[in-house]
Protein backbone atom coordinates (compact mmCIF):
# COMPACT_ATOMS: atom_id res chain seq x y z
CA UNK A 1 0.00 0.00 0.00
CA UNK A 2 1.20 3.33 -0.84
CA UNK A 3 2.19 5.45 2.30
CA UNK A 4 1.19 8.79 0.50
CA UNK A 5 -2.38 7.61 -0.06
CA UNK A 6 -5.02 8.23 2.41
CA UNK A 7 -6.00 4.83 3.59
CA UNK A 8 -9.42 3.31 3.90
CA UNK A 9 -10.59 1.43 6.96
CA UNK A 10 -14.04 -0.04 7.54
CA UNK A 11 -16.32 1.05 10.69
CA UNK A 12 -16.26 -1.71 13.13
CA UNK A 13 -18.91 0.23 14.88
CA UNK A 14 -23.17 -0.34 15.08
CA UNK A 15 -22.90 3.48 13.17
CA UNK A 16 -25.16 4.44 15.50
CA UNK A 17 -25.66 8.44 15.17
CA UNK A 18 -25.31 9.89 18.66
CA UNK A 19 -29.36 10.34 18.95
CA UNK A 20 -29.99 13.64 21.08
CA UNK A 21 -32.98 13.38 22.87
CA UNK A 22 -34.32 16.64 24.84
CA UNK A 23 -34.97 15.53 28.47
CA UNK A 24 -38.40 15.85 29.78
CA UNK A 25 -39.33 19.10 31.57
CA UNK A 26 -39.37 18.31 35.05
CA UNK A 27 -42.68 18.17 37.35
CA UNK A 28 -43.44 21.21 38.80
CA UNK A 29 -45.47 19.69 41.76
CA UNK A 30 -45.86 16.41 43.22
CA UNK A 31 -49.22 17.19 43.93
CA UNK A 32 -51.69 14.80 42.22
CA UNK A 33 -49.00 13.16 40.25
CA UNK A 34 -48.51 9.44 40.31
CA UNK A 35 -44.84 8.58 40.87
CA UNK A 36 -44.01 5.21 40.06
CA UNK A 37 -41.28 3.32 42.40
CA UNK A 38 -39.39 0.76 40.35
CA UNK A 39 -37.66 -2.22 42.22
CA UNK A 40 -35.06 -3.80 40.43
CA UNK A 41 -34.67 -7.20 42.72
CA UNK A 42 -31.81 -6.42 44.21
CA UNK A 43 -30.72 -6.56 48.07
CA UNK A 44 -32.62 -3.89 50.34
CA UNK A 45 -34.22 -1.70 47.01
CA UNK A 46 -37.38 -2.13 49.03
CA UNK A 47 -35.95 -0.42 52.38
CA UNK A 48 -34.92 2.50 50.14
CA UNK A 49 -38.01 2.84 48.29
CA UNK A 50 -40.23 2.37 51.29
CA UNK A 51 -38.68 5.50 52.28
CA UNK A 52 -39.36 7.22 49.24
CA UNK A 53 -42.76 6.55 49.07
CA UNK A 54 -43.56 8.03 52.30
CA UNK A 55 -41.41 11.05 51.79
CA UNK A 56 -43.59 11.51 48.12
CA UNK A 57 -46.81 10.48 49.67
CA UNK A 58 -46.27 13.33 52.56
CA UNK A 59 -45.86 15.62 49.51
CA UNK A 60 -49.25 14.93 47.95
CA UNK A 61 -48.08 12.06 45.19
CA UNK A 62 -49.94 9.01 44.11
CA UNK A 63 -47.32 6.04 44.19
CA UNK A 64 -47.31 2.95 42.33
CA UNK A 65 -45.08 0.16 43.01
CA UNK A 66 -43.22 -2.22 40.50
CA UNK A 67 -40.53 -4.98 40.01
CA UNK A 68 -38.43 -6.06 37.31
CA UNK A 69 -38.43 -9.76 37.12
CA UNK A 70 -34.13 -9.83 37.74
CA UNK A 71 -31.81 -7.42 38.14
CA UNK A 72 -29.69 -8.80 35.94
CA UNK A 73 -31.74 -8.10 32.39
CA UNK A 74 -33.49 -4.98 31.17
CA UNK A 75 -36.79 -4.53 32.19
CA UNK A 76 -39.21 -6.53 30.24
CA UNK A 77 -41.12 -4.16 27.50
CA UNK A 78 -44.48 -4.26 29.00
CA UNK A 79 -43.11 -3.26 31.99
CA UNK A 80 -41.65 0.00 30.83
CA UNK A 81 -44.72 0.67 28.54
CA UNK A 82 -47.04 -0.17 32.13
CA UNK A 83 -44.75 2.61 33.81
CA UNK A 84 -44.68 5.07 30.82
CA UNK A 85 -48.55 4.93 30.50
CA UNK A 86 -49.35 5.01 34.09
CA UNK A 87 -46.79 7.51 35.57
CA UNK A 88 -46.00 10.73 35.44
CA UNK A 89 -42.16 9.73 36.74
CA UNK A 90 -40.43 7.28 38.00
CA UNK A 91 -37.97 6.63 40.72
CA UNK A 92 -35.67 3.61 40.29
CA UNK A 93 -34.04 1.46 43.39
CA UNK A 94 -30.59 0.67 41.23
CA UNK A 95 -28.43 -1.09 44.04
CA UNK A 96 -27.52 -3.01 47.49
CA UNK B 1 -19.93 -38.99 -19.93
CA UNK B 2 -20.21 -35.13 -18.35
CA UNK B 3 -19.94 -37.22 -14.60
CA UNK B 4 -16.90 -38.34 -15.37
CA UNK B 5 -15.06 -35.12 -15.96
CA UNK B 6 -12.77 -34.76 -13.78
CA UNK B 7 -14.23 -31.23 -12.21
CA UNK B 8 -13.54 -29.52 -9.45
CA UNK B 9 -15.64 -30.96 -6.81
CA UNK B 10 -18.75 -29.21 -5.38
CA UNK B 11 -17.57 -25.65 -7.43
CA UNK B 12 -19.06 -22.65 -6.27
CA UNK B 13 -20.75 -20.54 -7.96
CA UNK B 14 -19.81 -17.34 -9.94
CA UNK B 15 -19.11 -14.44 -7.40
CA UNK B 16 -22.08 -11.71 -7.47
CA UNK B 17 -21.76 -9.50 -10.67
CA UNK B 18 -19.88 -11.69 -12.84
CA UNK B 19 -20.02 -10.82 -16.09
CA UNK B 20 -22.27 -13.01 -17.95
CA UNK B 21 -20.04 -15.65 -20.48
CA UNK B 22 -21.44 -16.20 -24.02
CA UNK B 23 -23.10 -19.69 -24.41
CA UNK B 24 -20.85 -22.60 -26.27
CA UNK B 25 -17.30 -23.35 -25.19
CA UNK B 26 -15.10 -21.37 -23.19
CA UNK B 27 -11.20 -20.95 -22.67
CA UNK B 28 -9.25 -19.31 -20.40
CA UNK B 29 -5.30 -19.12 -21.03
CA UNK B 30 -2.67 -17.35 -20.73
CA UNK B 31 0.64 -17.53 -23.08
CA UNK B 32 3.25 -17.82 -19.72
CA UNK B 33 1.87 -21.25 -19.37
CA UNK B 34 3.48 -24.01 -21.96
CA UNK B 35 0.09 -25.98 -21.63
CA UNK B 36 -1.66 -23.29 -23.16
CA UNK B 37 0.78 -22.73 -25.74
CA UNK B 38 0.55 -26.52 -26.04
CA UNK B 39 -3.11 -26.96 -26.92
CA UNK B 40 -3.42 -24.12 -28.85
CA UNK B 41 -4.13 -26.05 -32.08
CA UNK B 42 -6.82 -27.96 -30.49
CA UNK B 43 -8.40 -24.84 -29.31
CA UNK B 44 -7.97 -23.43 -33.00
CA UNK B 45 -9.79 -26.83 -33.82
CA UNK B 46 -12.70 -26.26 -31.65
CA UNK B 47 -13.17 -22.68 -32.79
CA UNK B 48 -13.36 -24.33 -36.38
CA UNK B 49 -16.00 -26.55 -35.14
CA UNK B 50 -18.30 -24.71 -33.21
CA UNK B 51 -18.70 -21.63 -31.00
CA UNK B 52 -15.62 -20.86 -29.10
CA UNK B 53 -14.47 -18.07 -26.90
CA UNK B 54 -11.15 -17.64 -25.61
CA UNK B 55 -10.33 -15.30 -22.47
CA UNK B 56 -6.62 -14.42 -22.23
CA UNK B 57 -4.95 -13.40 -19.07
CA UNK B 58 -1.79 -11.69 -20.24
CA UNK B 59 -1.30 -11.48 -23.79
CA UNK B 60 -3.97 -9.54 -25.75
CA UNK B 61 -3.40 -11.71 -29.37
CA UNK B 62 -2.61 -14.82 -27.67
CA UNK B 63 -3.72 -18.01 -29.34
CA UNK B 64 -2.97 -15.97 -32.45
CA UNK B 65 -6.24 -16.68 -35.19
CA UNK B 66 -8.55 -16.61 -32.21
CA UNK B 67 -9.46 -13.34 -31.82
CA UNK B 68 -9.04 -13.99 -27.60
CA UNK B 69 -11.07 -11.49 -25.71
CA UNK B 70 -8.36 -9.52 -23.34
CA UNK B 71 -9.01 -10.25 -19.65
CA UNK B 72 -6.09 -8.96 -18.78
CA UNK B 73 -7.66 -7.02 -16.05
CA UNK B 74 -8.77 -10.33 -14.71
CA UNK B 75 -12.11 -9.23 -14.43
CA UNK B 76 -13.88 -12.22 -16.14
CA UNK B 77 -11.28 -14.73 -14.67
CA UNK B 78 -11.68 -13.87 -10.99
CA UNK B 79 -15.86 -13.45 -11.25
CA UNK B 80 -16.20 -16.96 -12.63
CA UNK B 81 -13.56 -18.71 -10.17
CA UNK B 82 -10.88 -20.13 -12.79
CA UNK B 83 -8.34 -21.37 -10.30
CA UNK B 84 -5.88 -22.77 -13.76
CA UNK B 85 -5.23 -22.57 -17.18
CA UNK B 86 -6.20 -23.89 -19.75
CA UNK B 87 -9.68 -23.82 -18.30
CA UNK B 88 -12.23 -24.92 -20.38
CA UNK B 89 -16.04 -24.28 -19.66
CA UNK B 90 -19.27 -25.58 -21.66
CA UNK B 91 -21.68 -23.07 -20.85
CA UNK B 92 -25.21 -23.17 -21.82
CA UNK B 93 -27.56 -19.90 -21.78
CA UNK B 94 -25.16 -18.08 -19.67
CA UNK B 95 -24.79 -20.72 -17.17
CA UNK B 96 -21.32 -23.02 -16.86
CA UNK B 97 -22.31 -26.93 -16.88
CA UNK B 98 -19.11 -27.75 -17.29
CA UNK B 99 -15.37 -27.58 -16.62
CA UNK B 100 -12.34 -29.14 -17.32
CA UNK B 101 -8.81 -28.21 -15.61
CA UNK B 102 -5.34 -28.42 -17.50
CA UNK B 103 -5.23 -30.77 -20.63
CA UNK B 104 -6.71 -34.15 -20.40
CA UNK B 105 -7.56 -35.25 -23.36
CA UNK B 106 -10.65 -37.72 -22.11
CA UNK B 107 -12.22 -34.73 -19.81
CA UNK B 108 -11.95 -32.32 -23.53
CA UNK B 109 -13.26 -34.89 -25.60
CA UNK B 110 -16.02 -35.92 -23.37
CA UNK B 111 -17.00 -31.94 -22.65
CA UNK B 112 -17.16 -30.79 -25.87
CA UNK B 113 -18.48 -34.13 -27.18
CA UNK B 114 -15.68 -35.24 -30.26
CA UNK B 115 -13.53 -37.33 -30.41
CA UNK B 116 -9.54 -36.86 -31.77
CA UNK B 117 -8.77 -33.84 -30.03
CA UNK B 118 -5.18 -32.94 -30.34
CA UNK B 119 -3.64 -36.51 -32.43
CA UNK B 120 0.11 -35.25 -31.63
CA UNK B 121 -0.63 -34.64 -27.47
CA UNK B 122 0.28 -36.33 -24.52
CA UNK B 123 -2.56 -37.82 -23.02
CA UNK B 124 -2.18 -35.67 -19.91
CA UNK B 125 -0.52 -32.08 -19.30
CA UNK B 126 -1.03 -30.09 -16.07
CA UNK B 127 -1.80 -26.48 -16.20
CA UNK B 128 -0.25 -24.04 -14.62
CA UNK B 129 -2.07 -21.33 -12.23
CA UNK B 130 -4.53 -18.36 -12.93
CA UNK B 131 -3.22 -14.87 -12.64
CA UNK B 132 -6.18 -14.36 -10.51
CA UNK B 133 -5.54 -16.59 -7.96
CA UNK B 134 -1.97 -14.72 -8.23
CA UNK B 135 -1.03 -14.31 -3.76
CA UNK B 136 0.08 -10.63 -4.61
CA UNK B 137 -3.37 -10.10 -6.75
CA UNK B 138 -5.79 -11.93 -4.37
CA UNK B 139 -6.29 -9.28 -2.08
CA UNK B 140 -6.36 -6.54 -4.69
CA UNK B 141 -8.51 -8.16 -7.10
CA UNK B 142 -11.30 -8.69 -4.25
CA UNK B 143 -11.45 -5.23 -3.61
CA UNK B 144 -11.67 -4.03 -6.90
CA UNK B 145 -14.56 -6.20 -7.71
CA UNK B 146 -16.24 -7.49 -4.20
CA UNK B 147 -15.69 -3.98 -2.41
CA UNK B 148 -19.10 -3.47 -3.55
CA UNK B 149 -20.73 -5.97 -1.71
CA UNK B 150 -19.45 -4.18 1.52
CA UNK B 151 -21.99 -2.01 3.34
CA UNK B 152 -20.18 -0.31 6.25
CA UNK B 153 -19.10 3.15 6.44
CA UNK B 154 -15.63 4.11 4.76
CA UNK B 155 -13.22 5.77 7.39
CA UNK B 156 -10.64 7.45 5.86
CA UNK B 157 -7.39 8.33 7.82
CA UNK B 158 -5.39 11.10 7.38
CA UNK B 159 -2.15 10.61 5.58
CA UNK B 160 0.13 11.24 8.62
CA UNK B 161 -2.11 9.16 10.86
CA UNK B 162 -0.52 6.14 12.48
CA UNK B 163 -2.88 3.80 11.52
CA UNK B 164 -2.78 1.50 14.69
CA UNK B 165 -3.13 4.98 16.64
CA UNK B 166 -5.66 6.11 14.45
CA UNK B 167 -7.83 3.24 15.12
CA UNK B 168 -7.23 3.71 19.15
CA UNK B 169 -8.01 7.18 19.02
CA UNK B 170 -11.20 6.24 17.48
CA UNK B 171 -12.04 3.56 20.52
CA UNK B 172 -12.10 0.73 18.47
CA UNK B 173 -9.97 -1.02 20.48
CA UNK B 174 -10.04 -3.55 23.55
CA UNK B 175 -6.62 -1.43 24.76
CA UNK B 176 -4.55 -3.46 22.57
CA UNK B 177 -3.30 -2.75 18.75
CA UNK B 178 -5.71 -3.88 16.08
CA UNK B 179 -5.50 -5.09 12.94
CA UNK B 180 -6.63 -2.11 10.24
CA UNK B 181 -9.77 -3.34 8.74
CA UNK B 182 -8.94 -2.18 4.91
CA UNK B 183 -11.08 -3.67 2.33
CA UNK B 184 -9.02 -6.18 1.01
CA UNK B 185 -8.87 -7.73 4.17
CA UNK B 186 -12.35 -7.95 5.63
CA UNK B 187 -13.45 -9.24 1.79
CA UNK B 188 -10.23 -12.17 2.68
CA UNK B 189 -12.08 -12.62 6.38
CA UNK B 190 -15.26 -13.25 4.25
CA UNK B 191 -14.19 -15.98 2.17
CA UNK B 192 -13.89 -18.34 5.19
CA UNK B 193 -18.01 -18.34 5.23
CA UNK B 194 -20.36 -18.76 2.86
CA UNK B 195 -23.23 -16.80 4.26
CA UNK B 196 -24.38 -13.28 2.76
CA UNK B 197 -22.19 -10.71 4.29
CA UNK B 198 -25.77 -8.43 4.75
CA UNK B 199 -27.36 -11.61 6.83
CA UNK B 200 -27.84 -10.43 10.41
CA UNK B 201 -25.45 -12.94 12.57
CA UNK B 202 -27.71 -11.30 16.19
CA UNK B 203 -28.54 -8.83 18.17
CA UNK B 204 -26.23 -7.59 20.07
CA UNK B 205 -26.18 -6.20 23.35
CA UNK B 206 -26.49 -3.92 25.24
CA UNK B 207 -27.00 -1.12 22.30
CA UNK B 208 -29.50 -4.07 20.66
CA UNK B 209 -27.78 -3.46 17.05
CA UNK B 210 -28.35 -5.86 14.51
CA UNK B 211 -25.01 -7.11 13.27
CA UNK B 212 -24.34 -8.41 10.19
CA UNK B 213 -21.78 -11.11 9.00
CA UNK B 214 -19.44 -8.35 7.37
CA UNK B 215 -19.75 -6.88 10.79
CA UNK B 216 -18.24 -9.57 12.70
CA UNK B 217 -15.77 -9.73 10.23
CA UNK B 218 -14.63 -6.54 10.38
CA UNK B 219 -14.00 -6.95 13.75
CA UNK B 220 -12.19 -10.16 13.01
CA UNK B 221 -10.24 -8.75 11.09
CA UNK B 222 -9.44 -6.08 14.25
CA UNK B 223 -8.93 -8.98 16.08
CA UNK B 224 -6.12 -10.80 14.11
CA UNK B 225 -8.52 -13.98 12.97
CA UNK B 226 -7.47 -15.48 9.72
CA UNK B 227 -10.55 -16.37 7.21
CA UNK B 228 -11.12 -20.43 8.48
CA UNK B 229 -11.65 -18.93 12.06
CA UNK B 230 -14.56 -16.61 10.86
CA UNK B 231 -17.18 -19.07 11.33
CA UNK B 232 -16.16 -20.07 15.28
CA UNK B 233 -16.59 -16.15 15.81
CA UNK B 234 -19.95 -16.46 14.00
CA UNK B 235 -21.31 -19.18 16.09
CA UNK B 236 -19.54 -17.26 19.29
CA UNK B 237 -21.32 -14.45 18.70
CA UNK B 238 -24.81 -15.99 17.70
CA UNK B 239 -24.31 -18.23 21.11
CA UNK B 240 -23.60 -15.24 23.09
CA UNK B 241 -26.22 -12.22 21.98
CA UNK B 242 -29.16 -14.75 23.01
CA UNK B 243 -31.50 -14.20 26.20
CA UNK B 244 -30.59 -17.33 28.03
CA UNK B 245 -26.82 -16.88 27.87
CA UNK B 246 -27.76 -12.61 28.64
CA UNK B 247 -24.86 -10.73 27.51
CA UNK B 248 -26.40 -7.45 28.25
CA UNK B 249 -26.09 -9.08 32.04
CA UNK B 250 -22.58 -10.43 31.63
CA UNK B 251 -21.48 -7.39 30.90
CA UNK B 252 -23.31 -5.08 33.14
CA UNK B 253 -22.67 -6.62 36.35
CA UNK B 254 -19.81 -5.64 39.09
CA UNK B 255 -18.61 -9.66 39.47
CA UNK B 256 -15.19 -10.62 37.06
CA UNK B 257 -16.98 -12.59 34.45
CA UNK B 258 -16.50 -12.42 30.33
CA UNK B 259 -18.19 -14.76 27.72
CA UNK B 260 -15.57 -17.89 28.31
CA UNK B 261 -15.92 -19.84 24.91
CA UNK B 262 -15.28 -23.49 24.84
CA UNK B 263 -15.23 -24.94 20.74
CA UNK B 264 -15.54 -28.50 20.56
CA UNK B 265 -15.75 -30.76 17.00
CA UNK B 266 -13.62 -31.38 13.96
CA UNK B 267 -13.47 -27.53 13.35
CA UNK B 268 -11.23 -27.49 16.39
CA UNK B 269 -8.35 -29.42 15.12
CA UNK B 270 -8.94 -27.71 11.25
CA UNK B 271 -8.06 -24.24 12.82
CA UNK B 272 -5.72 -25.17 14.89
CA UNK B 273 -7.08 -24.56 17.96
CA UNK B 274 -5.15 -25.13 21.18
CA UNK B 275 -6.59 -27.62 23.98
CA UNK B 276 -3.44 -29.10 25.21
CA UNK B 277 -0.25 -27.54 27.36
CA UNK B 278 -1.00 -23.47 28.49
CA UNK B 279 -4.53 -24.45 27.14
CA UNK B 280 -5.25 -21.09 29.14
CA UNK B 281 -2.64 -18.75 28.39
CA UNK B 282 -0.63 -17.16 25.48
CA UNK B 283 0.37 -18.52 22.72
CA UNK B 284 -2.14 -19.60 20.28
CA UNK B 285 -3.46 -17.41 17.75
CA UNK B 286 -6.71 -18.96 17.25
CA UNK B 287 -8.08 -19.01 20.80
CA UNK B 288 -6.53 -15.83 21.19
CA UNK B 289 -8.13 -14.35 17.99
CA UNK B 290 -11.44 -16.04 18.22
CA UNK B 291 -12.47 -14.87 22.16
CA UNK B 292 -11.00 -11.46 21.37
CA UNK B 293 -12.92 -10.99 18.13
CA UNK B 294 -16.38 -11.71 20.61
CA UNK B 295 -15.22 -9.20 23.22
CA UNK B 296 -14.65 -6.27 20.29
CA UNK B 297 -17.89 -7.18 18.24
CA UNK B 298 -19.53 -6.73 22.20
CA UNK B 299 -17.62 -3.46 22.14
CA UNK B 300 -17.49 -2.44 19.12
CA UNK B 301 -21.37 -3.22 17.45
CA UNK B 302 -22.91 -3.53 20.93
CA UNK B 303 -21.66 -0.78 22.73
CA UNK B 304 -20.13 -2.49 25.83
CA UNK B 305 -17.51 -0.93 27.02
CA UNK B 306 -16.06 -0.91 30.29
CA UNK B 307 -16.47 1.80 32.49
CA UNK B 308 -20.05 2.12 31.12
CA UNK B 309 -22.22 -0.67 30.65
CA UNK B 310 -19.70 -2.94 31.71
CA UNK B 311 -19.82 -2.24 35.55
CA UNK B 312 -16.93 -4.77 36.74
CA UNK B 313 -15.31 -4.14 39.79
CA UNK B 314 -12.43 -6.18 38.98
CA UNK B 315 -12.63 -7.78 35.77
CA UNK B 316 -10.49 -10.44 34.88
CA UNK B 317 -7.93 -10.98 32.34
CA UNK B 318 -9.64 -13.17 30.09
CA UNK B 319 -12.06 -10.61 28.66
CA UNK B 320 -9.68 -9.76 26.62
CA UNK B 321 -10.14 -13.39 25.21
CA UNK B 322 -11.28 -16.38 26.71
CA UNK B 323 -11.65 -19.05 24.24
CA UNK B 324 -10.24 -22.57 24.20
CA UNK B 325 -10.63 -26.06 22.91
CA UNK B 326 -11.66 -29.27 24.58
CA UNK B 327 -8.93 -32.05 24.16
CA UNK B 328 -11.31 -34.22 23.17
CA UNK B 329 -9.17 -37.07 21.95
CA UNK B 330 -7.57 -37.36 25.23
CA UNK B 331 -10.45 -37.55 26.92
CA UNK B 332 -12.28 -40.37 29.61
CA UNK B 333 -15.37 -39.07 28.42
CA UNK B 334 -17.85 -37.71 25.64
CA UNK B 335 -17.05 -34.28 24.68
CA UNK B 336 -18.78 -31.18 26.58
CA UNK B 337 -21.13 -30.07 23.91
CA UNK B 338 -22.17 -33.82 23.07
CA UNK B 339 -23.26 -33.51 27.10
CA UNK B 340 -24.46 -30.72 26.19
CA UNK B 341 -26.76 -31.88 23.94
CA UNK B 342 -24.90 -31.60 20.66
CA UNK B 343 -24.64 -34.58 17.72
CA UNK B 344 -21.86 -36.38 18.01
CA UNK B 345 -18.79 -34.91 15.32
CA UNK B 346 -20.51 -31.41 14.91
CA UNK B 347 -18.61 -28.59 15.87
CA UNK B 348 -20.10 -26.46 17.86
CA UNK B 349 -19.04 -23.50 21.00
CA UNK B 350 -20.39 -23.11 24.31
CA UNK B 351 -20.55 -19.65 25.85
CA UNK B 352 -20.22 -19.58 29.20
CA UNK B 353 -20.39 -16.60 31.98
CA UNK B 354 -16.98 -17.45 33.96
CA UNK B 355 -14.36 -15.32 35.69
CA UNK B 356 -10.38 -16.65 35.18
CA UNK B 357 -9.39 -20.03 35.84
CA UNK B 358 -7.99 -20.79 39.24
CA UNK B 359 -6.19 -24.18 40.02
CA UNK B 360 -7.19 -27.42 41.96
CA UNK B 361 -3.69 -28.84 43.19
CA UNK B 362 -3.97 -32.63 44.15
CA UNK B 363 -1.05 -34.56 43.63
CA UNK B 364 -1.15 -37.89 45.79
CA UNK B 365 -4.81 -38.45 44.82
CA UNK B 366 -4.68 -41.78 42.51
CA UNK B 367 -7.93 -42.97 43.23
CA UNK B 368 -11.01 -41.47 41.92
CA UNK B 369 -13.16 -41.05 45.62
CA UNK B 370 -9.58 -39.04 46.99
CA UNK B 371 -9.76 -37.03 44.16
CA UNK B 372 -13.52 -36.05 43.60
CA UNK B 373 -13.21 -35.57 47.14
CA UNK B 374 -10.43 -32.88 46.41
CA UNK B 375 -12.90 -31.44 43.41
CA UNK B 376 -15.27 -30.90 46.21
CA UNK B 377 -13.50 -29.36 48.70
CA UNK B 378 -12.06 -26.92 46.16
CA UNK B 379 -15.46 -26.44 44.95
CA UNK B 380 -17.23 -25.45 47.95
CA UNK B 381 -14.84 -22.05 48.30
CA UNK B 382 -16.31 -20.94 45.02
CA UNK B 383 -17.04 -17.40 45.30
CA UNK B 384 -17.66 -17.77 48.87
CA UNK B 385 -17.56 -20.89 51.22
CA UNK B 386 -21.01 -19.88 52.33
CA UNK B 387 -22.79 -18.84 48.62
CA UNK B 388 -24.38 -22.10 47.52
CA UNK B 389 -26.60 -22.31 44.34
CA UNK B 390 -26.17 -19.01 42.64
CA UNK B 391 -23.32 -19.97 40.71
CA UNK B 392 -22.40 -22.36 38.08
CA UNK B 393 -19.07 -23.79 37.42
CA UNK B 394 -16.43 -24.70 34.64
CA UNK B 395 -14.75 -27.89 36.12
CA UNK B 396 -11.81 -27.98 33.39
CA UNK B 397 -10.18 -31.68 34.19
CA UNK B 398 -6.49 -31.81 33.05
CA UNK B 399 -4.98 -34.90 31.85
CA UNK B 400 -3.19 -36.46 34.62
CA UNK B 401 -6.47 -36.14 37.15
CA UNK B 402 -8.57 -37.78 33.59
CA UNK B 403 -6.57 -40.73 33.80
CA UNK B 404 -7.74 -41.25 37.43
CA UNK B 405 -11.40 -41.47 36.39
CA UNK B 406 -10.53 -43.55 33.15
CA UNK B 407 -9.09 -46.09 35.05
CA UNK B 408 -11.41 -46.16 37.51
CA UNK B 409 -14.25 -46.53 34.97
CA UNK B 410 -15.89 -43.29 35.89
CA UNK B 411 -17.81 -41.82 34.26
CA UNK B 412 -18.96 -38.35 33.50
CA UNK B 413 -22.27 -38.65 34.82
CA UNK B 414 -20.78 -40.61 37.85
CA UNK B 415 -17.91 -38.29 39.29
CA UNK B 416 -20.45 -35.12 38.20
CA UNK B 417 -22.80 -37.13 40.84
CA UNK B 418 -20.51 -37.86 43.40
CA UNK B 419 -19.49 -34.36 43.39
CA UNK B 420 -23.09 -33.28 43.82
CA UNK B 421 -23.46 -35.51 46.95
CA UNK B 422 -20.37 -34.56 48.14
CA UNK B 423 -21.18 -30.41 48.02
CA UNK B 424 -24.71 -31.39 50.02
CA UNK B 425 -23.88 -28.74 52.93
CA UNK B 426 -25.43 -28.07 55.84
CA UNK B 427 -27.62 -25.15 56.33
CA UNK B 428 -25.83 -24.33 59.96
CA UNK B 429 -22.48 -24.08 58.28
CA UNK B 430 -24.11 -21.08 55.52
CA UNK B 431 -25.96 -19.04 57.59
CA UNK B 432 -24.64 -15.75 58.31
CA UNK B 433 -22.72 -15.28 61.67
CA UNK B 434 -21.71 -18.92 60.87
CA UNK B 435 -17.84 -18.75 61.25
CA UNK B 436 -18.18 -15.65 62.81
CA UNK B 437 -19.06 -14.01 59.19
CA UNK B 438 -22.05 -11.75 58.02
CA UNK B 439 -21.78 -13.36 54.61
CA UNK B 440 -24.02 -16.07 53.99
CA UNK B 441 -27.77 -17.17 53.88
CA UNK B 442 -30.95 -16.08 55.95
CA UNK B 443 -31.38 -18.10 59.30
CA UNK B 444 -34.13 -19.64 57.71
CA UNK B 445 -32.30 -22.35 55.53
CA UNK B 446 -30.64 -23.19 59.52
CA UNK B 447 -32.30 -26.93 59.64
CA UNK B 448 -32.12 -27.26 55.47
CA UNK B 449 -29.31 -29.08 53.39
CA UNK B 450 -28.38 -26.90 50.56
CA UNK B 451 -26.77 -27.94 47.37
CA UNK B 452 -23.40 -25.45 46.67
CA UNK B 453 -24.40 -25.97 42.59
CA UNK B 454 -28.06 -26.30 40.96
CA UNK B 455 -28.60 -30.07 38.90
CA UNK B 456 -26.45 -29.69 35.84
CA UNK B 457 -24.66 -26.50 37.57
CA UNK B 458 -20.97 -28.12 36.36
CA UNK B 459 -19.75 -28.86 33.48
CA UNK B 460 -16.97 -30.73 32.92
CA UNK B 461 -14.17 -30.59 30.05
CA UNK B 462 -11.06 -31.82 29.32
CA UNK B 463 -7.87 -30.54 28.59
CA UNK B 464 -4.05 -28.82 29.38
CA UNK B 465 -1.09 -30.40 29.04
CA UNK B 466 -0.20 -34.11 29.50
CA UNK B 467 2.07 -33.40 32.70
CA UNK B 468 1.26 -31.87 36.07
CA UNK B 469 -1.83 -33.38 38.45
CA UNK B 470 -3.63 -30.06 38.57
CA UNK B 471 -6.90 -29.50 37.58
CA UNK B 472 -8.88 -25.80 37.10
CA UNK B 473 -11.97 -24.44 37.87
CA UNK B 474 -13.49 -21.38 36.57
CA UNK B 475 -16.48 -19.94 38.59
CA UNK B 476 -19.77 -18.42 37.02
CA UNK B 477 -22.18 -15.89 37.15
CA UNK B 478 -26.04 -15.45 38.58
CA UNK B 479 -26.62 -18.57 37.16
CA UNK B 480 -30.39 -20.14 35.32
CA UNK B 481 -32.86 -18.16 33.87
CA UNK B 482 -32.34 -14.73 36.36
CA UNK B 483 -28.81 -14.69 34.76
CA UNK B 484 -27.11 -16.92 32.61
CA UNK B 485 -27.18 -20.33 30.90
CA UNK B 486 -24.21 -21.97 29.40
CA UNK B 487 -25.59 -21.79 25.72
CA UNK B 488 -24.15 -23.95 22.55
CA UNK B 489 -24.43 -22.92 18.61
CA UNK B 490 -23.35 -25.33 16.04
CA UNK B 491 -20.62 -23.71 13.82
CA UNK B 492 -21.64 -23.52 10.22
CA UNK B 493 -19.89 -22.71 7.08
Amino acid sequence: MNESLPRVVLDPTGERSPATRARLPRLDSLEGRTIGLLDISKARGDVFLDRVESLLRSRGATTLRFRKPTFTKPAPIDLRQEIATRCDAVVEALAD
Amino acid sequence: MAADLARVPEPLPPRPGAPALPSGLVAFVKRECPTCELVAPVLRELARRGRLTVYTQDDPVFPEGLAPVDDRELAVSWHHRIEAVPTLLRVEDGVETARAVGWHRDDWEALTGTRGLGPGLPELRPGCGSRSEDPDLVPKLAARYGAGRLRARRVLLAPLEDELEALHARGWSDGLPVVPPTEERVLAMLEGTTRDPQQVVAVVPPDLVPCSVEKVAINAVLAGCRPEQLPVVLAAVEAACTDEFNMHGVLATTMPVGPVVIVNGPIRRAIGMGSGRNVFGQGNRANLAIGRALQLVVRNVGGGRPGEVDRATFGNPGKLAFCFAEDEEGSPWEPLSVSLGAAPGSSTVTVFAGEGPRSITDQLSRDPESLARSFAACLRTLHHPKLVVAFDCLLAVGPEHGRVFRKAGWSRKRLLERLHELLQIPGAELVRGADGIAEGLPESVRNATLPKFRPGGILLVHCGGEAGLFSAMIGGWASGAVGSQPTLREVRP
